[in-house]
């Protein structure tokens, strides 16, 4: 049998993933139409390259589907509970580099840090008679860092894209979301905390710890780690 | 983990000592609207609890705990004085542990009552030791309202009284702003600058969203009168953190608050509630000179709980939650009463532990 390397299935974090093995002599390739999700390895054996959606893979890994994959540190950290116990990390790949931030209106001018946030978010409460919003699609990672840190009276509302745009719709105060230039967050006239970067994110390649392997996919394994330069 | 029957038997033999004792045994829904937990243990909540929802009720989650329903079902329709009893499931989320329940039994005893606090603290607790005898258990109390009566009585603004009050249950926050407020850690660069500029408010940022610039406004003038205001003094720092590191015997306890008490006045009320209850606690049987008070006790647990706490744990056994815990949260019953109020406490065993230790032994 063969093991599963899971890589992201669009767009430039396909693409570099796809040079970042190129440049190791592990050729990754599409194959079929533009539309096709089917893949192709060659320069080493007993590999099998399957395309995901990058926020499936974390799943996929922690379920021992695949044995390989690659996706961002963010998602492994939000998607997996535990997540050391489920995956290790084998490589950071050096590209899809952000930040998970929390940005509010630069209009807030008295706001900087988490220590104003939360005196921001208690006089917010008493003002409007709810929690301050911040609208994010990293529920646990954000949840843990604000408890962490002393934050209370606000609360997380879901968006699942165009965050930034929540505050000028009035759906929430504030967003908490990966950046890698801040310009999305700039164009919505919004700011960074300055000590509220929870996660420095990068494409990584990640191995399951779940995934069963026998002697030949052991031994595959081995021989593509080898290959990669990162010994089995 | 002991089976379900036996445990439902247990809990079942809990719930008749609790009606032998006066409660009114009542029945509460495992599905509670997730808004009203949202709103009174904010985001928290949800790393803890279950959240499930459907297109007509929206949000609901599985009871974490039998005390906001009984509240509610209470201030709705509750003649007081009263005491009620329950047994049930709970649900808690685990992200973190896989060896923690996340589905387990709960027995509870609460009392509404407007006479003789002291008494009903009293009360629920001895009604709790008397259904955990037979187990060694080691009993830990404190009393939250020490707490805030020495923050409410410090000599500085209201509005920093306001601030550490609200983290009295986030220690290292707490720890923080005293900091900040005793002017032991320096304020950020960020402030710093922020009260030097002549006009921090004419920028060029468009107003966006729904906190608006007159708030924004009167933060930094609220900001600007913290600045001037005098730090809290040493002394003032000591006490509090004297407070705090009160761990001793409830008579040994009592004796040293009482010798706070001379230079925080604020506290002499409520070192008198302590006297009360351990009064109380003597005519209920409770052996009250081997009994611990850690004054810091049940700041990191929920936030409701506002006067006496207390907890039962199985002695070198860390590994373990408590087998039973509880106290008083009478601003609970303020939040959920909508205008009405009734001071409350009460407690609630895991059977679960319990039949897992009667079988050890």
């Amino acid at each position: 049998m063969t093991i599963k390397l899971g890589v992201p299935s669009k767009g430039r974090l396909m693409e570099k993933t796809f040079d970042w093995f190129g440049a190791r002599g592990v050729t990754l390739s599409r194959i079929g139409s533009d539309r096709e999700y089917a893949g192709a390895v060659s320069g080493v054996d007993g590999v099998e390259l399957v395309l995901l959606s990058a926020g499936e893979i974390p799943r996929e890994l922690a379920a021992g589907r695949i044995h390989l994959g690659v996706t961002g540190t963010d998602l492994v950290r939000e998607k997996l509970g535990q997540w050391e116990q489920q995956v290790q990390e084998k490589a950071e790949l050096g590209f899809g580099h952000a930040d998970l931030i929390i940005g509010v209106p630069a209009c807030w001018v008295d706001v900087d840090t988490l220590e104003d946030l939360d005196a921001a978010a208690a006089a917010f409460r008493r003002a409007h008679g709810f929690r301050l919003r911040i609208a994010t699609k990293y529920h646990r990672l954000v949840r843990e860092f604000l408890q962490d840190n002393g934050v209370a009276d606000y609360q997380l509302v879901d968006s699942q894209g165009a965050t930034e745009g929540t505050i000028k719709n009035l759906t929430a105060e504030g967003v908490a979301d990966i950046t890698s230039t801040g310009d999305t967050l700039r164009a919505n006239h919004l700011k960074i905390l300055s000590d509220a970067v929870m996660l420095k994110s990068q494409a990584t390649l990640f191995k399951s710890r779940k995934a069963d392997m026998d002697d030949e996919e052991r031994s595959a394994m081995g021989t593509l780690l080898v290959q990669l330069g990162l010994d089995g | 983990m002991a089976d379900k029957a036996k445990i439902r038997a247990r809990a079942a033999k809990l719930s008749a000592e609790f009606e032998a004792a006066g409660a009114l045994p009542v029945e509460m829904p495992v599905l509670l609207p997730a808004d009203v937990l949202l709103d009174l243990y904010g985001e928290d909540i949800r790393g803890r609890a279950y959240v499930t929802s459907d297109a007509l009720r929206g949000e609901q989650m599985l009871r974490p705990d039998f005390t906001v329903p009984v509240v509610q079902m209470h201030m709705a329709h509750g003649a007081d004085p009263a005491r009620y009893t329950y047994a049930g499931e709970v649900f808690r989320r685990q992200e973190e542990d896989q060896t923690r329940a996340n589905e387990y039994m709960q027995v509870g005893y609460e009392v509404f009552d407007r006479e003789n606090s002291a008494a009903s603290d009293a009360e629920v607790f001895a009604v709790m030791q008397e259904a955990l005898k037979g187990v060694e258990l080691r009993a830990a109390t404190g009393d939250i309202g020490i707490l805030a009566a020495a923050v409410a009585g410090l000599e500085t603004t209201v509005r920093r009284k306001r601030a550490l009050a609200r983290h009295i249950w986030r220690p290292r926050k707490f720890k923080a702003l005293l900091d900040r407020y005793s002017g032991k850690a320096e304020m950020p660069a960020s402030r710093a600058a922020l009260l030097a500029a002549d006009d921090p408010m004419t920028h060029d940022y468009p107003d966006i969203g729904l906190r608006s610039q007159a708030e924004v406004a009167e933060r930094i003038q609220g900001l600007r009168a913290d600045a001037n205001a005098d730090p809290i003094s040493p002394l003032q720092v000591e006490l509090i953190e004297a407070l705090l590191n009160v761990r001793e015997t409830l008579p040994n306890a009592l004796e040293h608050i009482r010798v706070l008490a001379v230079d925080m006045p604020a506290i002499t009320e409520a070192a008198f509630c302590l006297r009360d209850r351990m009064h109380a606690l003597e005519a209920r049987g409770v052996d009250v000179d081997t009994l611990e008070f850690e004054a810091s006790y049940g700041r990191t647990s929920m936030e409701y709980y506002d006067g006496f706490v207390f907890g039962f744990y199985v002695p070198g056994r860390a590994d373990l939650p408590p087998v039973a815990t509880g106290g008083r949260y009478d601003a609970l019953t303020q939040v959920l009463g909508q205008g009405r109020e009734i001071p409350a406490v009460g407690g609630v065993i895991r059977p679960g532990i319990l039949v897992q230790l009667e079988d050890a032994a």
